[in-house]
C-alpha cells in the first residue's frame, strides 16, 4: 500500500514537471514568434489569437503557486516523509529539481525572487500570521528574555560573524576579495544574523515542547526579523556613505536610528492595532468584508512604517499581537474563522513560495562564486557564535529569571539557529554596485540556508526526543484547569501585594484591570464584552460537547432510554434496544399507561380520551408545522455579493440541531438544579399506591385506551419522540395541569421542568442555596460517567425524611426483568 | 510568636532564612514589609492585611488572607484551626510557599516542593479542614472567584459543578450508579494537577531590592 502511494506520488510529480517544462519551452518559443508578429501588421481579423505575453506574468505566478501547493500535497501523502525531513527542506529540494528541469530545457536563468516581491508581499503575511497567533500572555510574560535574545543576540551574531570574517580576511586565507573593508563583512554578518526556526517551531508543535521554551524561541524568531532588517539598513547606509567617510557622529546616529526605527515601528503597530480593533467594533453590518479589515489595516501598518522608514516588520508584528484579543472578540464567529484560515493560508503559501524560490534560484550558473574558506568559515562562525550567544545570554538571564532556562533548553535553542527566508530576502536585495562581492555573499547565504535548514532541520526532532526536552502535555481544555489558573493569578498577585513586591503579577494585574476598565469598553462591542470571559467559553464548549456525546450515546442505546419515570413502584422501563418493533410498542405502552393512570370511571376516561385526542391534534399540528420542512429540490439558491444567506436547507439543519441541543442542555440544567423536579416527584409519590395498582390492572385488562399515532411509532427518528412529548407539555392550554401531570407522569423528562423552575433561586448566592438535591434518573444506568446527572454524586443527598427514601429507592437500579414484566400487554394490542 | 522585637538580630535572621529558604536579604526586606503592614507591632492581624489597597480588588482576598492565619499553613505540630494574629515567623513560612525553585534541585526536592505548594492550594479550598473539598466549598470559592464578572456570577454554581464532575471523572473513572462522590481529597487533588508543573508556576519573585516604599 505504501509502495503504491509512492508510485502515485511519483507519477503525479512527473506530470507536474512535464507541465512546467512545457510551459517554459512554450514561453521561449512564443517569445520568438511574438517578436516576429510585432514586426508585421496582422493580416486581417483573427478570430482567436494566442496572447501568451499578455498573461505571462500572472500566469507563471499562478503556476508556481499551483506547483508548490501540489508538491506540498504530495509530501503530506506520506505522513512519514514530513516527520523525518522538514517541509522547508523538501520544498527547497523540489525547487532545485524544478530549477534543474528548467535549466536543462533552455539554459536560461530561471526566476529569482525580487526583493520587492519578498518584502512587500511575502514577508508581511508570514509575520502577520505569527503576530496574530502569538499567545499573548506568555509572550509578554517572557518579554524580557525574548527581547534580550531578539536584540542582543542578533546584534551579537551580526557583529561577531562580521568581525571574525573580517579578521580572517585580513590574514589572507580567503584570497583577494573586492571589499571596501570591515563594513561589507558587517553587512554580511547582519543579513545572516536573523535566526528563523521554522523547522524548529514545527518540531516543537509536533512534540508539544514546554511552553516557556516554545514561546522564547517563537518570540525571538518574530522580533529578530525586525531587528535584523533594521541592522541591515544601518550598515547598508554606512556603505552608501562610504567606509572611509563614516565618522563617529555617524556611528552614534546609527545606534540612535536603530532604536528609533525599532521603537517607532512598534509604536506604529500599536496605533494601527488600536485603529483596527476600534473599527472592528462597528463592522457588524458588513459581515462579509469584516475579515478584509484585518488584513488591509495590518498591511497598511506595514506600508506606513515602510514609508516612514521605520521597522515595518515590527509594526505589523505588533499590530497582530495587540489587536488579536479585541478583533477576535468583535468579529462574528464565521469571520473570525475566516481570518484565521486566511491568515494561515497566506502565510503558509508565502513560506512555500519562498522556500521553493530558494531552490529554484540556486540553479543558475551565473550567481555562483565559490570561495571555500569564506563559505566554510561562515558556517563555522555561525554555529559557534550562536552557541556562545545563547549560553552567555542565558547565564545572564538566569540570574534574574524565576524559572531558569536549563541546559537542555540552551542546547535546543543553540541548535535551532537556522537561517531562513529573511537572510535570503536581504541578500537578494544587495546592490551589486555598492557591494561588489554580492555574488559571493549570495552563494554563501544560500549554502548557509541549505546547510542549516536541511541538516539541522532534519536532526532537530531526534535531538529533541533524545535530550528528553520537557514536554507540555497536550490536554483537553478543562474547566477546573481554567478555574485554577484564574485562582492562581489572583493568589499570586495578592501575595505580591502583601509582600510588597512590584513584580510580574502585580503589573499584569494592573494591566488587566486597566484593560477591563477602559480598553475593552472602548474597543469591544457590547455583546462581545459580555461573552468575553474565557471560563464561560470553555464551559459552554464543554457543555455542548457533553450534550453531543450524550445524544450520541443515547441514540446508540435507543433514545427512549432517556425517559424516566419517577414513581418507584411503577417503573416503566422498557428495553428499547431489542428491535424496532418493540420500540414502537414500548413507546405506546408508556402513553397508554399515562392515559389510564388515575381514573377508573369510564365516562371520565372517555372525556380524558377526548382531551387527549385534542391535545394530540394540537401538538401533531404543531409538530407538522415545525418539522414539515421543504424538500431540498424546491429551494431557491440566492446569489448576493453582500451577504452569504445561509440557504434554507442549512438553516433547517441548524435549527433542528439547535433545538435538539437546547432541549438537551435544558434537561442538563434542570437535572442539575432539580428544584421543582423534587416537588413534582414528591407529588407523584404521594399518590395513592392503590390507585396505581388499579391502573395497572386496568392496563392489563383492556387495550381500548390505547391510541395510536404514527408519529410516535416512527422508528427512524427515535429522538424526535422526546421533542414531541416535550412540545406537547408546553402548548396544550385546554388540558388542565392535573391532567397534564397525570397524562405525562409516565414520561418524566427533566426538560419539562425548565419553564417552571423558580427564579427565586437566583436571589441567593448560588452556592448558598440548598439546591443540591438532584433528581436521580434511570438514565444513571445507561449514561456515561460524565453525563450531567452525575452531579448528584458530588455529595451526600440532603433531602429530608420521606423524600430521601424515595430518592434512594429511585436510585436503585432497576433490574432488567422487572420493567420487562410490564411489556406483555403490548401483545394484547 | 513575636520572636522579633523592633530590630531582629543577625542570628535570628540567619536562622529564619535557613528554615524558610529565603536569603538573608529577602528576610530583611520581608521583615520591613511586615513591620509596615502591622504598623510596627510584633504581630499581624487580619485587618492589617485587609487594609492593603491593592488587595481590595482581589475577588478571593478572603481566602488568601485566611490562608495566612490558617494553622495548617505554618504550624506543623498542630495543623488545626485558625489564629487571630501571626508573628513574623509565621508570615515568612506562609510566604515561603511561593518561593521560586532553584536551578539545582534534586527530583525529590522538586517533588517535595510541589507537594507543599499543592497542599497550600488545597487548604485554601478546603474551608472546614476535613480533608475534602466538598461541592459546597468549591462552589463558594468559584463564586467569589468569578464575582468580578457580573455576567457569569449566576452561572458560577454550574461552573463549579462542572469542574467538580471533571474531578470526579479524573479521580474515580467509571462510577457505579449508586456511588457518590463526596469531595476532592488531597490525593484526588494531586491527580488533577498531574502534568501541570505547578512548581514552576506558583512562585513570586522576591526581589533582593527593597521597594516597600513604593507600594502601600
Amino acid at each position: 500500500m505504501q509502495c503504491n502511494r509512492f508510485k502515485e506520488c511519483a507519477s503525479l510529480l512527473v506530470v507536474v514537471l512535464l507541465i512546467c517544462s512545457s510551459t517554459k519551452a512554450e514561453q521561449s518559443t512564443t517569445n520568438a514568434t511574438a517578436g516576429n508578429e510585432h514586426g508585421a501588421p496582422p493580416s486581417g481579423y483573427q478570430i482567436v489569437t494566442f496572447k501568451w505575453h499578455h498573461v505571462m506574468d500572472p500566469y507563471i505566478i499562478a503556476l508556481w503557486v499551483l506547483v508548490a501547493s501540489i508538491a506540498k500535497m504530495l509530501f503530506h501523502m506520506s505522513s512519514k516523509l514530513t516527520t523525518v525531513i522538514p517541509e522547508s527542506a523538501l520544498l527547497i529540494f523540489i525547487g532545485l529539481l524544478l530549477g534543474g528541469v528548467v535549466w536543462g530545457a533552455d539554459h536560461t536563468a530561471s526566476y529569482s525572487m525580487t526583493p520587492r516581491l519578498f518584502f512587500f508581499y511575502l514577508l508581511p503575511l508570514i509575520v502577520l500570521d505569527a503576530g496574530y497567533f502569538m499567545p499573548n500572555r506568555q509572550f509578554f510574560g517572557n518579554f524580557g528574555a525574548i527581547l534580550v535574545y531578539a536584540v542582543i543576540a542578533t546584534v551579537w551574531n551580526a557583529a561577531s560573524v562580521g568581525l571574525s570574517l573580517y579578521g580572517v580576511y585580513l590574514t589572507g586565507v580567503m584570497g583577494e576579495l573586492k571589499v571596501d573593508g570591515m563594513l561589507d563583512f558587517l553587512l554580511f554578518g547582519s543579513l545572516l544574523s536573523a535566526v528563523d526556526p521554522v523547522a524548529v517551531i514545527a518540531v516543537f508543535e509536533e512534540v508539544h515542547v514546554d511552553e516557556v521554551l516554545y514561546i522564547i524561541v517563537f518570540g525571538e524568531s518574530l522580533l529578530n526579523d525586525g531587528v535584523t532588517v533594521v541592522l541591515y539598513n544601518v550598515f547598508d547606509s554606512f556603505i552608501a556613505i562610504g567606509g572611509v567617510n563614516v565618522t563617529g557622529v555617524d556611528c552614534v546616529k546609527g545606534v540612535v536610528s536603530f532604536f528609533v526605527v525599532a521603537l517607532g515601528g512598534t509604536l506604529i503597530g500599536i496605533v494601527f492595532a488600536f485603529l483596527l480593533s476600534y473599527i472592528s467594533r462597528f463592522t457588524k453590518r458588513v459581515q462579509i468584508i469584516e475579515p478584509g479589515f484585518v488584513f488591509v489595516i495590518s498591511y497598511l501598518s506595514y506600508l506606513t512604517a515602510e514609508m516612514l522608514s521605520l521597522s515595518s516588520i515590527l509594526a505589523i508584528t505588533f499590530t497582530g499581537v495587540c489587536c488579536q484579543k479585541y478583533v477576535q472578540a468583535n468579529l462574528c464567529k464565521e469571520s473570525a474563522t475566516t481570518v484565521r484560515y486566511m491568515m494561515k493560508m497566506l502565510a503558509n503559501g508565502s513560506e512555500t513560495i519562498i522556500f521553493m524560490m530558494l531552490g529554484i534560484s540556486a540553479v543558475d550558473g551565473g550567481i555562483w562564486v565559490w570561495n571555500t574558506a569564506f563559505i566554510l568559515l561562515t558556517l563555522l562562525f555561525i554555529a559557534v557564535y550562536r552557541v556562545v550567544g545563547v549560553v552567555v545570554l542565558t547565564w545572564f538571564l538566569n540570574r534574574y529569571r524565576v524559572v531558569p532556562l536549563g541546559f537542555i533548553d540552551q542546547v535546543v535553542m543553540s541548535y535551532g539557529g537556522l537561517r531562513g527566508a529573511v537572510a535570503y530576502g536581504l541578500v537578494a536585495s544587495l546592490d551589486e554596485a555598492r557591494v561588489q562581492e554580492r555574488k559571493l555573499f549570495f552563494t554563501t547565504t544560500i549554502i548557509v540556508i541549505y546547510f542549516t535548514v536541511v541538516l539541522q532541520g532534519c536532526t532537530t526532532k531526534s535531538l529533541v526526543t533524545w535530550l528528553k526536552v520537557k514536554r507540555s502535555e497536550h490536554r483537553e481544555p478543562s474547566i477546573s484547569e481554567k478555574l485554577n489558573g484564574r485562582a492562581f493569578d489572583h493568589i499570586l498577585s495578592a501575595i505580591e501585594d502583601i509582600s510588597g513586591q512590584i513584580g510580574h503579577h502585580y503589573i499584569w494585574d494592573k494591566w488587566e484591570s486597566f484593560d477591563r476598565k477602559y480598553l475593552c469598553k472602548l474597543l469591544m462591542r457590547k455583546s462581545a464584552l459580555k461573552s468575553s470571559d474565557q471560563i464561560l467559553d470553555v464551559f459552554h464548549d464543554l457543555n455542548i460537547k457533553d450534550a453531543i456525546t450524550y445524544i450520541a450515546e443515547g441514540e446508540r442505546k435507543g433514545s427512549l432510554a432517556f425517559i424516566q419515570t419517577p414513581n418507584t413502584d411503577q417503573l416503566v422501563n422498557v428495553n428499547f434496544h431489542s428491535s424496532k418493533q418493540s420500540e414502537v410498542d414500548a413507546s405506546m405502552s408508556v402513553l397508554k399507561e399515562g392515559a389510564s393512570a388515575v381514573c377508573l370511571d369510564m365516562q371520565a376516561v372517555e372525556l380524558r380520551w377526548k382531551n387527549l385526542r385534542e391535545s394530540e391534534d394540537v401538538y401533531t399540528h404543531h409538530l407538522l408545522q415545525q418539522y414539515l420542512y421543504k424538500p431540498k429540490k424546491q429551494l431557491k439558491y440566492k446569489y448576493g455579493r453582500h451577504d452569504i444567506t445561509s440557504t434554507e436547507d442549512d438553516a433547517q439543519e441548524k435549527e433542528i440541531f439547535e433545538k435538539t441541543m437546547k432541549r438537551r442542555l435544558a434537561s442538563f440544567k434542570s437535572t442539575k438544579y432539580g428544584v421543582s423536579q423534587s416537588k413534582k416527584v414528591a407529588k407523584h409519590f404521594k399518590k395513592d399506591p392503590s390507585q396505581k395498582k388499579r391502573s395497572d390492572e386496568m392496563l392489563s385488562n383492556g387495550g381500548q385506551l390505547v391510541f395510536h399515532d404514527p408519529a410516535f411509532s416512527d422508528p427512524e427518528h427515535p429522538h424526535e419522540y422526546e421533542v414531541i412529548s416535550n412540545g406537547g407539555s408546553n402548548f396544550i392550554p385546554n388540558v388542565t395541569r392535573q391532567a397534564l401531570a397525570d397524562t405525562y407522569n409516565g414520561i418524566d423528562n427533566p426538560a419539562f421542568m425548565l419553564n417552571e423552575e423558580p427564579v427565586a433561586r437566583q436571589a441567593l448566592p448560588p452556592w448558598a442555596t440548598n439546591n443540591d438535591t438532584v433528581v436521580l434518573s434511570q438514565r444513571a444506568r445507561v449514561q456515561m460517567p460524565w453525563s450531567p446527572n452525575n452531579v448528584r454524586r458530588l455529595m451526600p443527598l440532603r433531602l429530608s425524611g420521606r423524600s430521601t427514601d424515595s430518592f434512594l429507592l429511585a436510585d436503585v437500579p432497576v433490574p432488567e426483568e422487572h420493567p420487562l414484566s410490564f411489556l406483555p400487554e403490548r401483545t394484547a394490542l | 510568636m513575636g520572636a522579633f522585637h523592633s530590630r531582629p538580630d543577625e542570628n535570628d535572621i540567619r536562622h529564619l532564612a535557613e528554615k524558610t529558604g529565603f536569603s538573608v536579604e529577602q528576610v530583611e526586606i520581608l521583615h520591613r514589609r511586615f513591620k509596615q503592614l502591622s504598623r510596627d507591632e510584633d504581630t499581624l492581624q487580619r485587618e492589617h492585611l485587609y487594609g492593603i489597597p491593592d488587595l481590595e480588588r482581589n475577588p478571593i482576598r478572603t481566602q488568601i488572607v485566611a490562608a495566612f492565619f490558617d494553622k495548617r499553613n505554618f504550624d506543623k505540630d498542630s495543623p488545626q484551626g485558625t489564629v487571630q494574629e501571626i508573628g513574623f515567623e509565621q508570615f515568612l513560612t506562609v510566604m515561603s510557599h511561593f518561593r521560586p525553585l532553584k536551578l539545582r534541585m534534586t527530583e525529590e526536592q522538586r517533588e517535595q516542593l510541589r507537594l507543599e505548594k499543592l497542599q497550600f492550594l488545597f487548604n485554601m479550598y478546603d474551608l472546614d479542614n476535613d480533608g475534602k473539598i466538598s461541592l459546597e466549598e468549591y462552589r463558594h470559592v468559584v463564586y467569589e472567584l468569578l464575582s468580578q464578572n457580573p455576567q457569569i456570577g449566576n452561572e458560577s454554581a454550574a461552573i463549579a459543578d462542572a469542574a467538580m464532575l471533571e474531578a470526579a471523572r479524573i479521580c474515580m473513572g467509571q462510577m457505579e450508579p449508586d456511588q457518590v462522590y463526596e469531595g476532592i481529597t488531597f490525593q484526588d487533588f494531586l491527580k488533577m494537577w498531574t502534568g501541570i508543573d505547578i512548581e514552576t508556576k506558583m512562585h513570586v519573585r522576591f526581589l533582593k531590592m527593597d521597594n516597600t516604599t513604593l507600594c502601600k
